[in-house]
């Protein structure tokens, strides 16, 4: 019986966070700590000819100042490598701590500045004096390519990194597109994103001589991946005297995935002056150095027959990676690119070629969806265009060309033509409930009407699909990955039987102190107020690889439940000791082993007593009830689902009002509802963020002229309808919980829904396409052009 | 996002402020609400050597009847205009201006005559000050004097304000048919275009913000209307330098301009 599972519980951390009692690594004050500020290049692109720091050395309170020269020779790697179509390796230019030589972006670190307080460090940045020589700047991935293009990376010819292609043979791909009866093509950015967690980035690093310890607290969503990539790839630290701790993190959003180079930076300087020092960002510094999302051009084709079934599909892209390799920028517009191809459609041939790109601008990592975003913009705008020009309807469009109904039990998994084979999935069921929550037939009606009365009402669909519980290690080894991706899950019963539950996994947001407990509790029969989940310490937690790729569930709480079993087999043997009975006369259930027809019974609090207090035990049985477990996944994850948007758009203004948002998710088994619509919620925001509202723009210089919340539009709640949400389930037929995963869903989702019904409300005026984010202007534009 | 270092002084009447203001010279800023001012020195594009602190001076904070007018003290803040029983009666435009800035944080914090003062091009009150012929009532160490809208507002954060004076009130006629419209910015949720409109017997005046460099009296509207709202809004922006950012190019600018002129000249009673 399940006293937790699928109930929308409170969420236990809330209370902290709600009063303003959150650990986050910038409450901490540490004795003796020191406050690190950085000297940031101006420029986009500019040698850096003198650094003088005399008088900033000067400055009252100022510790130490460090440049290029001092740690120039520390870099942070890239964790996936990505190799060209003809086997060459990818370009991986050096990434240093402080800039060498030259400045590639704005607001790379040029030097570093450690005082007593930070307004002395402040204070003393302003005193630094450098020489720039400027350099000519490229920001456009598509620019970046061309011939004379200004080099990031002077060992970078044409500033590719690497090119790239997945799916079908591409003559046979072309083939088809050209002997199509029908070809949908667009050309279009997908705009880059800046990920605006509420908490800004912040480090402290703590190296304590005596033990040659260190010790960084830092908001991570992996703090042992941080670990890893510090010690053995950057400063070449004993991984073993290094502890990294990520308390409460106020949002990641995938922005703090990757080790960054003020992460390694602080922890070296800790050493050099033997006291704790402090980085945290401001926001000015965040939107010019947290990892952009998305920025790519694309060209897209579609090929139909007469039915309107798909007979080809072929996408090419240059992806923008900014000024260096972030973490994962290279799997973004790949791997987990790509592979998304298919979506829900029977598509029988399929190309997805790449050009990654060097420019003068921010690195570019994965952003909440990760490469699956722009994949399903493409596809599923790709749709409703191909609805709008053969006038099909766009629902009508997509049951012809969905895969059918499979389980992945009695129905094998679905094989895709680019690598991936689907788990599950019933792509009609989600979308018939969507449609029955809008009443589609009135929708119909109540915009041709509208139109007779000068309003532009449009609806957009998306019917999409993602990948995630990200990996089966094995799979994304092959795939480039240059780490595993399996989880850790530690349970350790205490003597009382009160349940201390290690993840390695790591909440940001998410939740995880309250979902996790729920299936805890109710696997062990024992009340949620005895389960405690602990993450986000790497001297408490087993190595694990963190949260983001919406597969903490999946993979994370699948580790636990291998431990769980261990619990219970385990506490089997010292029940039927106990009850002097046989182990498979045994049932365990509502938190106690009982003697099957009988109302012999022994509780799990007894038990777990008599573990650790083992007078009367099982012969050869080691004491104590505390296992530790890793889960690799079989397969991905792939959650799915109909979102649909409703908008009506201000003719004289090129307004758009997004008037309803309808989604009807399949995230497989869920624990908590409202965490899982939560997560839906936000998702959706974000995805109508990219949609209307948000774009990094640089001019001509590399500038940055989106740098703060007076210019980047973020979604706000007035902005927003209230969402419709409804779900069906579709359990995951590889893990135990059956769970897919729900945290990119409402992103991935949502943004070409809502670019769609702008399409919709204002295509019969002869417009082909718009550019996200779909600003008044540019539907201004466009009906007036 | 620190200040750079400054002295704060804390000023208790009018006479100290302005003898703080003649003391320190160009090196001291005024501070009252602070919504201007502290952003500005918090990205350090501002660095005051000395704050002086007029937002606890007694007597700057009324809102009082005189004859035909209203007058609004300065340190009036944009929460206390919008919900004053006195302005939603006498001059409901402005208090319906007071109340499209900003949030509820902004409002209670933030000042009139801060923000007029500051100039922002895109700031909201300057058109509802411009369309109902105010006075921006100033006093320096040499007196007192009474600037028109027309002649206050000069650029880009440049005002008629001589650099050691400081407003102490706006004087503005009440008026009972007024409107204020704005297509805000969805980032800022400042005015890319703002428009007051206001009837006056036969005639209507127009104050547009966001448009140019600083806001304006639309007299061309004015001049051409004859009841036709569509007609007379196209001479919105004529003989105006209109702004381009990378939300609204001057040509979009300009449309919304005669848009929004012409929605407030309908909205009129």
């Amino acid at each position: 019986m399940s006293n937790y599972i699928g109930k929308s519980i409170k969420r236990r951390e809330d209370n902290r966070f709600i009063t303003g009692k959150g650990k986050y690594t910038d409450d901490l004050v540490l004795t003796g700590m020191t406050h690190l500020a950085f000297v940031r290049s101006p420029y986009a692109h500019a040698k850096i000819k003198n650094i003088n720091t005399k008088a900033a050395l000067a400055h009252p309170g100022v510790v130490a100042i460090y440049t290029g020269d001092d740690c120039g020779n520390f870099g942070v790697p890239c964790g996936w490598q990505v190799n060209f179509k003809n086997g060459d390796t990818m370009k991986e230019p050096p990434h240093p701590l402080l800039a060498v030589g030259k400045a590639r972006h704005v607001g790379e670190n040029v030097a570093a500045v450690i005082a007593e307080t930070l307004q002395a460090a402040r204070d003393a940045v302003e005193l630094v004096e450098v020489d720039y020589d400027e350099l000519p700047t490229v920001t456009d991935a598509k620019a970046a390519i061309q011939p004379g293009a200004p080099q990031v990376h002077d060992d970078v010819p044409n500033n590719i990194v690497f090119d790239f292609q997945i799916g079908n043979p591409k003559d046979e791909v072309n083939a088809a597109i050209e002997s199509a009866s029908h070809v949908t093509k667009l050309n279009f950015k997908n705009q880059r994103l800046s990920p605006n967690a509420i908490e800004p980035r912040s480090y402290i690093a703590d190296y304590d001589v005596n033990a040659d310890k260190y010790t960084l607290y830092t908001s991570t969503q992996n703090p042992h991946l941080i670990r890893l990539l510090m010690c053995a790839f950057v400063l070449g630290l004993p991984e073993h005297k290094v502890r990294v701790i990520s308390h409460d993190v106020g949002g990641g959003f995938g922005s703090k995935i990757y080790h960054y180079t003020e992460e390694a930076l602080v922890t070296w300087v800790s050493k050099q002056i033997g006291r704790p020092v402090k980085w945290t960002s401001d926001r000015s510094e965040a939107f010019l150095t947290d990892a952009h999302g998305r920025d790519h051009v694309t060209t897209a084709e579609m090929g139909f027959d007469d039915n309107g079934k798909i007979v080809a599909f072929r996408v090419h892209s240059e992806a923008n990676l900014g000024a260096y390799l972030s973490t994962f920028s290279t799997a973004c517009p790949t791997y987990l690119h790509g592979t998304l191809a298919q979506g829900c459609y029977t598509t029988p041939l399929i190309n997805v070629d790449i050009t990654a790109v060097f420019t003068n601008t921010t690195p570019v990592d994965a952003y909440r969806g990760a490469g699956r975003p722009e994949m399903t913009y493409i596809l599923e705008h790709l749709m409703d265009t191909a609805a709008l020009e053969m006038k099909r309807d766009p629902v009508e469009l997509r049951r012809i060309n969905f895969i059918p109904a499979f389980d992945g039990v009695n129905q094998p998994g679905y094989q895709t033509q680019v690598a991936l084979q689907y788990d599950s999935g019933n792509y009609h069921a989600t979308l018939d409930r969507a449609l029955e929550m809008l009443d589609y037939k009135q929708f119909r009606k109540d915009q041709e009407e509208s139109r007779t009365n000068g309003k532009l009402l449009g609806i957009g669909f998306s019917t999409y699909i993602e990948a995630c519980g990200i990996a089966p290690s094995a799979v994304v080894g092959s795939l480039g990955a240059r780490a595993g991706l399996y989880e850790s899950g530690h349970v350790r019963v205490q003597p009382t039987g009160k349940v201390s539950v290690f993840t390695g996994s790591h909440s940001h947001g998410q939740g995880h102190e309250t979902s996790y407990a729920q299936f805890v509790a109710d696997t062990l029969g024992i009340p949620i107020d005895d389960v405690d989940i602990i993450h986000g310490d790497t001297n408490e937690v087993a190595f694990g690889m963190g949260t983001y790729g919406s597969r903490s569930l999946a993979v994370g709480g699948s580790a636990i439940m291998k431990s769980l079993d261990k619990i219970i087999e385990k506490g089997a043997k010292i029940a039927a000791h106990k009850l002097e009975a046989a182990e498979a006369d045994l049932e365990f259930a509502e938190g106690k082993w009982t003697v099957k027809g009988t109302d012999k019974s022994i509780t799990f609090g007894d038990v777990s007593l008599t573990a650790y207090v083992p007078h009367d035990y099982p012969a050869g049985l080691e004491p104590g009830l505390d296992f530790s477990s890793f889960y690799d996944p079989t397969n991905f994850t792939y959650p799915f689902g109909t979102h649909i948007a409703v908008v009506e758009v201000d003719k004289d203004t090129g307004k758009v009002s997004l008037k309803r948002f309808i989604a009807c998710d399949d995230v497989g088994n869920v624990i908590n509802p409202m965490i899982v619509d939560g997560q839906i919620h936000g998702g959706v925001a974000q995805g109508v963020g990219q949609a209307l509202l948000e774009g990094v723009v640089y001019d001509e210089n590399g500038q940055m002229i989106t740098g703060s919340y007076m210019d980047y539009a973020m979604p706000r709640a007035d902005d927003l309808p209230f969402f419709e949400t409804d779900r069906k389930v579709t359990p995951c037929p590889h893990n135990p919980l059956g769970v897919k995963g729900a945290g990119e869903a409402g992103t991935i989702g949502a943004t070409p829904a809502v670019a769609n019904a702008v399409m919709d409300a204002i295509s019969h005026l002869g417009i082909k396409d718009i550019q996200m984010p779909i600003t008044p202007e540019r539907v201004w534009r466009a009906m007036n052009s | 996002m620190i200040p750079a270092k400054f002295e704060y002084i804390k000023a208790s009447s009018v006479s100290e402020a302005l003898a703080l203001l003649d003391k320190h010279g160009d090196d001291a800023q005024l501070i009252a609400g602070g919504h201007s001012l502290v952003p500005a020195m918090k990205l350090r594009l501002n660095q005051p050597g000395t704050v002086i602190d007029i937002g606890k001076i007694p007597g700057l904070n009324s809102i009082k009847e005189d004859g035909d007018d209203l007058v609004i003290g300065a340190n009036c803040t944009h929460h206390q205009i919008a919900t004053s029983p006195i302005v939603k009666q006498k001059l409901n435009v402005l208090a319906q201006t007071a109340k499209s800035i900003g949030d509820i944080q902004v409002r209670n914090k933030g000042t009139i005559g801060g923000s007029l003062a500051h100039a922002d091009p895109a700031a909201d009150y300057p058109a509802v000050i411009l369309a109902s012929d105010a006075k921006i009532e100033v006093e320096g160490i040499n007196g007192k004097r009474s600037i028109s809208g027309s002649d206050f507002f000069q650029g880009i954060y440049a005002t008629a304000l001589g650099s050691h004076e400081m407003i102490i009130a706006i004087r503005i006629p009440k008026a009972s048919n007024g409107v204020y419209l704005k297509f805000s910015h969805p980032a800022s949720r400042f005015a890319v275009v703002g428009c007051a409109a206001i009837k006056n017997g036969a005639g209507i005046s127009i104050g547009l913000t966001g448009v140019a460099d600083h806001a304006y009296r639309a007299s061309a509207v004015e001049r051409a209307y004859d009841g036709d709202a569509k007609a007379a809004s196209e001479h919105a922006v004529d003989g105006v330098a209109v702004m381009s950012d990378n939300f609204a190019s001057s040509e979009y600018r300009s449309h919304l301009a005669k848009v929004f002129t012409e929605r407030a000249l309908s909205a009129l009673g």
